[in-house]
Parts: structure tokens; C-alpha cells; sequence
């Protein structure tokens, strides 16, 4: 027993590597979503730049919409963001930000900042939607269909890679 | 043809590495002086092989050689020449060389400064650095080789991440890697000192010196990573709790626990098989940092393209050293003995009370770090853990360490009187409580934290204040001047002062920011005027301007304040047609009780732009605090006792050289 704590850091060493190497094997960007091909989840939020105006999930249906999941102390949505926004000035897809467990001035003062490119944003503050949604790191993208139903999701910033090999077939398929 | 070469002075690096990690080992394990006098030069000489091929590469990049893949995938013909040279770090493969760089040069610089050690302890001590050299050689050189060339070279290189492209980052990676691969010589000693079964005060003493230089590198380099992104990231944030700020933090905190029980390890003899472990986490975090950086486990902004060879590699090599090195410990540790003894009330206690602080401070960044790994691999799902987090846990980790730091250097080693403790330091307490009062009145805030913290800060000082006057004016007869015993205080010791004092000028500035800082954004024309903190804001409008390898709109904004002109901004918005990136380059005019921070948002109609406009008050007290410890460290690592050391050893070889 006296050695016990001599080995201790060892141990605990060697638990930490092998989940460490377990993890090399998963890539943080790329989840399987339980979602894909099911209902996004139903919600009521207000807006970002107005909290007197709500909105909820079944406005959109009909419509190919797409919800990009940001917050002000993301430091990779700050990356994806230049590309959103000239995405946005393309007009394939009405686009929404679901602003995740942030402060309402914050969010609103870096959209002016770096510029707006949602048709408007929803303003999760204590992220419940944003856990139905499965969102478990920030920026992640949904597409979702006319029938409200989840296509594709994309976890970390967005590059120019899947907005043309990934989101714009998938845009293309669902016929935006 | 400078990558080919380069290339080959690598291959002969990893040769003397090996030689340089295995001979004088086994010389020192069978007394053969031959093998170990090999240690010397051999480090030398792989120095000069990789400092030959950094050389190399700088060449490329400063020569636009966009053959080689990495220059293409860094640097661009319009890219400025010293953002050429920086560039050289500025991808995975650069930062690797300049890594192995450093841990060579400190391999030389031990070498250089070493001479005094016994024989068989520096021969043993290289050998170390000369194993870990050649894992990070067999790395750069089968996985990350930054020398390939590209069948067709591009004209023009893909330039430079414009988020790099800026003086900060210049400075910030050398001075880290710095830090980090500094903490590999205090590994090393340990490492050596296991295998020698000579842990004693003098391992300590000698440890030392080296464990604080890259202390003072980390602090400095942490600092740099934090300015740098306060001011290019553009938010006015400078400390995000990312993976990789995680990264560099967690060594810092072992090795900051590290320095305080290396003081009790040679002061007393205490703590040793603490000390050793300590030496050997905190270069293991560094490893991990690289692991975390590299491998691209967790999603993080300074993630670089990832390769799950590397991923592998790095993990190996982790598990060989970490692995190894723990085997040791617990193989080695149990003969080590106890030391000193010493009463729940002394010094010890207080410094071994700090080391738990540190060490738990240190277990919940890890553990907030890698819990969305550790829920991934168990298959329980998906999150992230944020900032929210942090703050939670760090403020009551904080609290009875920053306390604990006021009492510690009062106590006496050994055995000291509680009543007396109490006794001298009710004042000091006393003092903190009002002058945080006062302070937070005079401003009109009441939070509690705020006050919380403006009481750590205030504590620390009066708690030196009164340590000081002891000192200066002892009770009882006293007969020298107090200029006199002001100059019989000990480096080390003004040393510590000062950096204590650097933390809390630190905390100080963190608890005015947080509680006192306004941002404003304002949609502004030309002439349109904003009031923040007593300070006019004019916006006069905007103008193009043409940089070496960007475009930008540049913006002019005067401050005054009750009339007088303050400063006038001019905050940018930088446009990278080859990276194909939009910066927004904030104007800082910085001050010693608040940094005006202007930027500029997106244009709207005509000239009206939107603007942000922050003042923050003592901000730039975070960085100074630093910069403080940084000093504190400086002054306690050139301590008279080890200069004399080293003099006397030197004057010990001139004798035997001229004999």
C-alpha cells in the first residue's frame, strides 16, 4: 500500500492516454446526428433585435431554410463569419442564427460589428433549444427542409469546402 | 536547394541525437568519462544542425521558394519580409522546427552553463534532452516534414493567416515555445536525478534557476497570446478559455507550484518526491498542449489541418515519455525519504497548501479542457464546456490562494506562532477590506465580486507592505539604517516581491475591466459625435488605403475629453484578397487608467458607419502585472547564490586548465 501513491500519477497517466487515443479516432467536426432525417425540433424563441417579436419553428415550413447556431464568445464563429456573410449575399436560402447562450447586447453589438448576414437571429439565452437541437459545440449548421425536417448538419466553422461540395447539392436536392 | 540541405541537417541531427541519448547515459551507468565527455559537444553540434536548418527555411520563405510546400501554403511574394520571417512558425510544420529549435538550444544552454555539475549528472541530463530531441525529429521528419517540395510550384504563395500577420504574433509562439520546452530541462534534471538516486537540495538548487527562465518565457508568452488577441481578434476580450490558451495555462500553473516547492526542496529538503513529480507534470502538460494543439482532438481556433498520423504519432511519443518517466517516479519515488519535518503551522504548510491550489486549479482547466473529449470517447454524447464554467470554478480556487500568498512569506519556516501570524496581518486585512471599499465607493459599484477581487489585490499588497516593514524595522535593538537592511534583502526575495505584486496589479486590472468597461456601438456619419465615460468619441469619416498585401478602409476618430483633444484613432478594416480574408484592426490609445478601444463595424448608407466604441478601464494593468512577475521572475533567477555558483565553477576549471 505504501507504493500505492507512487504509482498513482501513472495510473491516472495511462487512463488519461487511452482516452486520448480513443478521441484521435473521433473527429469533433464530424457527429452523426441522431436528428438527420428527423423533425427539427419545435421552438418558440424570440428575436435577437427585438424581444417583443417571436418566432417559432413551423413559420418556416415550406420553406428550405438554414439555421446556423453562433454566439459573440465563439472565437470560430468570428472565423466563419466573412463567409456567411458573402453566403448570405448570394440569396439561395433564407438563413437564421439561433444565438446561443449569449447576452442580448453582445450579440446584437457583433452582428453590427461584423455585419448581419441572418434574415434574423433567435435569441437562446440559456441554450435549451439549442441542446434539442444536439448542439454540443458552437458554430454548427442545419439545413431543414419544406417539411421541417432536418437534412444536414455541419459542426465548426463553415468553409468554402462544404458550402459548395455539402450545402449547396444538398440546397440544390431539396430544390430551394 | 536550401530545403535540400536543410533537409539533410536534420537527418544528421536525429544522428547526434541519437548518439547524444544513448552514449553518455550508458557511460554514466558504467563510469565510462569518454561517453559521457560526449555530451557536451554533441549538443552543441545538434543545435547548430537545426538552428542550420531553420536557417534554411527562413531562406526559403525571405527567397519566395514557393517549391517548397510550406512556404506555398504560408507566405505570398506581397507579404512583408518580417511577416516572411514569422511565417516561418506560422503553419504546423514551422512550429514544429522552431520547437525543436528551442529544446535543442536549451540542451546547448545547459551544456554552456552546466559545467559544474558532476559528470555523470550533466551527462545524464543531456542524454535526456537528446531522447526527447530525437522524438520530435522522428516526428518532423516522417510526418511533418516542413522541406517538401511541390511537383508544380505555384507563382504565388496562398499568404500568410492575416489573423498571424501581426507584431504580437511575431513574438508570441517563440516566447511560449520558449516556456514550454524550457520546463523540459527541469524534466530532465528530475528525470536524471531518478536515475542517479541523487535527489537533494543541491538538485534543487540547481533545478532552479532553470525552472524560473522558462517561467518567465511562459508568463511573458502567455501575456503576448492574450495582447494579441485583445487587440487583432477585435472584441476587446483577452482571455477566451480556448483549448489552446488552456493549453499554455496548465503548465504555467505546475509551474508556478513547481518554483514554490523547489524553494521548499532546497531551503529544507522537504516536498522531494513532490517536487520531482511536479518537474515531471509540468513538462508532460507541455507535451499534452502540443498533443491537444496538434492532433486536433478538440475544434479550437488555433486548430491547423490535422493528420491522424500525427495525431498517433504525438500520442506515442507521449505515452513513451510520460509513460516512462511516471514508471520511474514510482519505481524511484518511495526511496527518496521524507526530509525535514515540520508543525502544521510553518511555512511548509502554507507553500504545500498553495501547490494543492495550483495543482487543483490546474486538474479543472484539464478537466474542463477534455470533458467533451472524455464524454465523446465514452459515447455519452456531445457538448462543449465554456467560460461560464471556468469563471465558476476559478474564483473560489483563487480566493484562498491569493489569502494563502499573503500569509506565506510572514511564516517562518519550520515552526511558526499562529496568534503572531494573526497578529501582524490583522492590519494588512483590515487595510485590504477599506481600500476595496473606498475604491468601489469612490466608482459607485457594490458587487460583491468586485469587491472580492479589488480585496485579493489590496490584500497582497498590504500583506508585502507589512513583510517589508518587518523587515526594515524590526522589533528590538536595531543599530544598521534601514537603506542598510534594505540592501541586505536578498534578489530572490525582492524578486518574489515583486512578482507577488505583479499579481495583484493583475488581479487589480481583471476586477476594474470586468466591473467597469463600456461598450457602445454607435451608428455614426461624418461629424456624428458619442459620449462614453467623459470621453467625446468624433467620427470623421472614412478613407481607402492600400497596405503591402491588403486593401483597407481606414477611419478617423477624434477623443477629447472636457474639450481637450485625448487621441485621434484610426481603426481599419483590412481586406486580404489572396487569403480571402476581412480583418478588423482596432485603434487602442492605451493609458494607465483606461484604453480608449475604437473599430469599425460594417459600412452602412453613404458614410455612416457603424463604430464600436469601448473604454476599458485599467486593462492594460493585466499585461503589466504580468510583465511584473515576469521581472520578479528575472530578479530571483539571477540571484547572487547561483552567479557565484557558476563563477566559482569556472574559476575551479580555469585552475585545472592552467595546471
Amino acid at each position: 500500500m505504501k507504493y500505492l501513491r507512487y504509482i498513482l500519477p501513472l495510473i491516472a497517466f495511462l487512463v488519461l492516454a487511452g482516452f486520448l487515443a480513443r478521441g484521435l479516432k473521433l473527429d469533433p467536426r464530424e457527429v452523426p446526428s441522431p436528428l438527420i432525417g428527423k423533425a427539427a425540433p419545435s421552438f418558440t424563441l424570440s428575436r435577437l433585435d427585438d424581444p417583443a417579436a417571436s418566432f417559432k419553428r413551423d413559420d418556416m415550413l415550406g420553406k428550405v431554410w438554414m439555421l446556423n447556431v453562433w454566439a459573440s464568445w465563439c472565437v470560430a464563429c468570428r472565423e466563419e463569419h466573412p463567409l456567411l456573410v458573402e453566403f448570405s449575399k448570394r440569396g439561395l436560402v433564407p438563413l437564421y442564427g439561433l444565438n446561443y447562450k449569449d447576452k442580448r447586447d453582445d450579440g446584437q453589438g457583433w452582428l453590427a460589428r461584423f455585419g448581419n448576414p441572418y434574415n434574423a437571429s433567435l435569441f437562446d439565452n440559456d441554450g435549451r433549444v439549442g441542446i434539442d437541437f444536439g448542439v454540443y459545440g458552437v458554430p454548427e449548421t442545419f439545413v431543414i427542409d419544406k417539411q421541417g425536417v432536418i437534412r444536414l448538419k455541419h459542426i465548426g466553422p463553415l468553409t468554402p469546402e462544404v458550402i459548395r461540395d455539402r450545402i449547396e447539392p444538398m440546397l440544390k436536392k431539396l430544390d430551394a | 536547394m536550401s530545403a535540400e540541405i536543410g533537409h539533410f541537417a536534420l537527418w544528421l541531427a536525429l544522428g547526434v541525437a541519437l548518439i547524444s541519448g544513448v552514449l553518455p547515459m550508458l557511460g554514466a551507468a558504467r563510469g565510462r568519462a569518454d561517453w559521457m565527455a560526449l555530451a557536451r559537444p554533441a549538443a552543441a553540434l545538434q543545435f547548430a544542425l537545426v538552428a542550420f536548418a531553420f536557417g534554411c527555411l527562413v531562406v526559403a520563405f525571405v527567397g519566395n521558394d514557393f517549391s517548397v510546400t510550406y512556404v506555398a501554403t504560408n507566405s505570398n511574394t506581397s507579404l512583408p519580409t518580417q511577416y516572411r520571417v514569422a511565417a516561418v512558425w506560422g503553419g504546423h510544420e514551422g512550429s514544429m522546427l522552431l520547437w525543436l529549435l528551442m529544446l535543442t538550444g536549451w540542451a546547448c544552454a545547459v551544456a554552456a552553463f552546466s559545467r559544474h555539475l558532476p559528470a555523470a549528472v550533466l551527462a545524464r541530463i543531456l542524454s535526456v534532452m537528446g531522447l526527447l530531441a530525437v522524438g520530435f525529429l522522428l516526428f518532423l521528419l516522417l510526418t511533418s516534414n516542413p522541406f517538401d517540395r511541390l511537383p508544380n510550384p505555384p507563382l504565388d504563395g496562398r499568404d500568410l493567416n492575416p489573423l498571424l500577420q501581426d507584431p504580437g504574433m511575431v513574438f508570441h509562439p517563440p516566447m511560449l515555445y520558449m516556456g514550454y520546452v524550457g520546463l523540459s530541462v527541469a524534466f530532465s534534471f528530475a528525470v536524471a536525478a531518478l536515475i542517479g538516486g541523487n535527489l537533494d537540495n543541491t538538485w534543487a538548487r540547481w533545478t532552479r534557476p532553470w525552472t524560473t527562465v522558462a517561467w518567465i518565457f511562459l508568463t511573458i508568452g502567455i501575456a503576448l497570446g492574450s495582447g494579441w488577441a485583445y487587440y487583432e481578434l477585435g472584441w476587446g476580450g483577452w482571455w477566451f478559455w480556448d483549448p489552446v490558451e488552456n493549453a499554455s495555462f496548465m503548465p504555467w500553473l505546475v509551474a508556478t507550484a513547481l518554483i514554490h516547492s523547489l524553494a521548499v526542496t532546497e531551503k529544507r529538503g522537504s516536498f522531494k518526491s513532490w517536487t520531482v513529480l511536479l518537474a515531471i507534470l509540468a513538462f508532460s502538460l507541455s507535451l499534452l498542449g502540443t498533443f491537444l494543439v496538434r492532433s486536433g482532438v478538440l475544434s479550437s481556433v488555433h486548430a491547423f489541418a490535422t493528420d491522424p498520423r500525427r495525431g498517433l504519432f504525438i500520442l506515442g511519443f507521449l505515452v513513451l515519455v510520460i509513460g516512462v518517466s511516471l514508471a520511474l517516479y514510482a519505481w524511484r519515488a518511495p526511496s527518496v525519504g521524507l526530509g525535514a519535518r515540520f508543525e502544521w503551522i510553518s511555512r511548509e504548510t502554507f507553500l504545500l497548501a498553495n501547490n494543492v491550489l495550483l495543482m487543483a486549479a490546474c486538474g479543472a482547466v484539464l478537466l474542463g479542457t477534455l470533458y467533451p473529449l472524455l464524454i465523446d470517447a465514452l459515447g455519452m454524447g456531445k457538448l462543449s464546456v465554456g467560460p461560464p464554467y471556468f469563471d465558476t470554478v476559478f474564483v473560489p480556487l483563487l480566493t484562498p490562494l491569493i489569502f494563502l500568498m499573503g500569509i506565506g512569506p510572514l511564516a517562518r519556516w519550520k515552526q511558526a506562532e499562529l496568534p503572531q501570524l494573526v497578529k501582524r496581518l490583522r492590519w494588512a486585512f483590515g487595510a485590504a477590506l477599506v481600500a476595496a471599499l473606498i475604491v468601489n465607493g469612490v466608482r459607485g459599484q457594490f458587487g460583491i465580486v468586485s469587491t472580492l477581487g479589488l480585496m485579493m489585490a489590496f490584500w497582497i499588497v498590504a500583506a508585502l507592505i507589512t513583510d517589508l516593514a518587518d523587515r526594515l524595522r524590526p522589533n528590538g535593538v536595531v543599530k544598521t539604517s534601514v537603506w542598510h537592511r534594505a540592501g541586505l534583502i536578498p534578489r530572490a526575495m525582492v524578486g518574489m516581491m515583486v512578482a507577488h505584486l505583479g499579481i495583484a496589479v493583475f488581479i487589480f486590472g481583471v476586477t476594474m475591466v470586468r466591473s467597469g468597461e463600456i461598450e457602445r456601438d454607435v451608428k455614426m456619419d461624418i461629424g456624428d459625435t458619442t459620449e462614453v465615460l467623459g470621453y467625446t468619441f468624433t467620427f470623421r469619416g472614412v478613407q481607402s488605403i492600400q497596405g503591402p498585401n491588403y486593401r483597407a478602409a481606414q477611419g478617423t476618430v477624434e477623443v477629447t475629453q472636457g474639450g481637450r483633444a485625448v487621441a485621434t484613432l484610426h481603426p481599419e478594416k483590412r481586406v486580404f484578397p489572396v487569403a480571402g480574408a476581412t480583418m478588423t484592426e482596432a485603434a487602442i490609445n492605451t493609458g494607465l487608467t483606461r484604453d480608449l478601444y475604437v473599430s469599425l463595424g460594417e459600412p452602412l448608407a453613404g458614410n455612416t458607419w457603424i463604430v464600436r466604441v469601448y473604454v476599458k478601464p485599467f486593462i492594460s494593468w493585466i499585461w503589466g502585472g504580468c510583465l511584473m512577475m515576469a521581472i520578479g521572475g528575472l530578479l530571483a533567477a539571477t540571484d547572487r547564490r547561483y552567479r557565484a555558483k557558476v563563477k566559482q565553477a569556472q574559476g575551479a576549471d580555469a585552475k585545472v586548465a592552467a595546471a
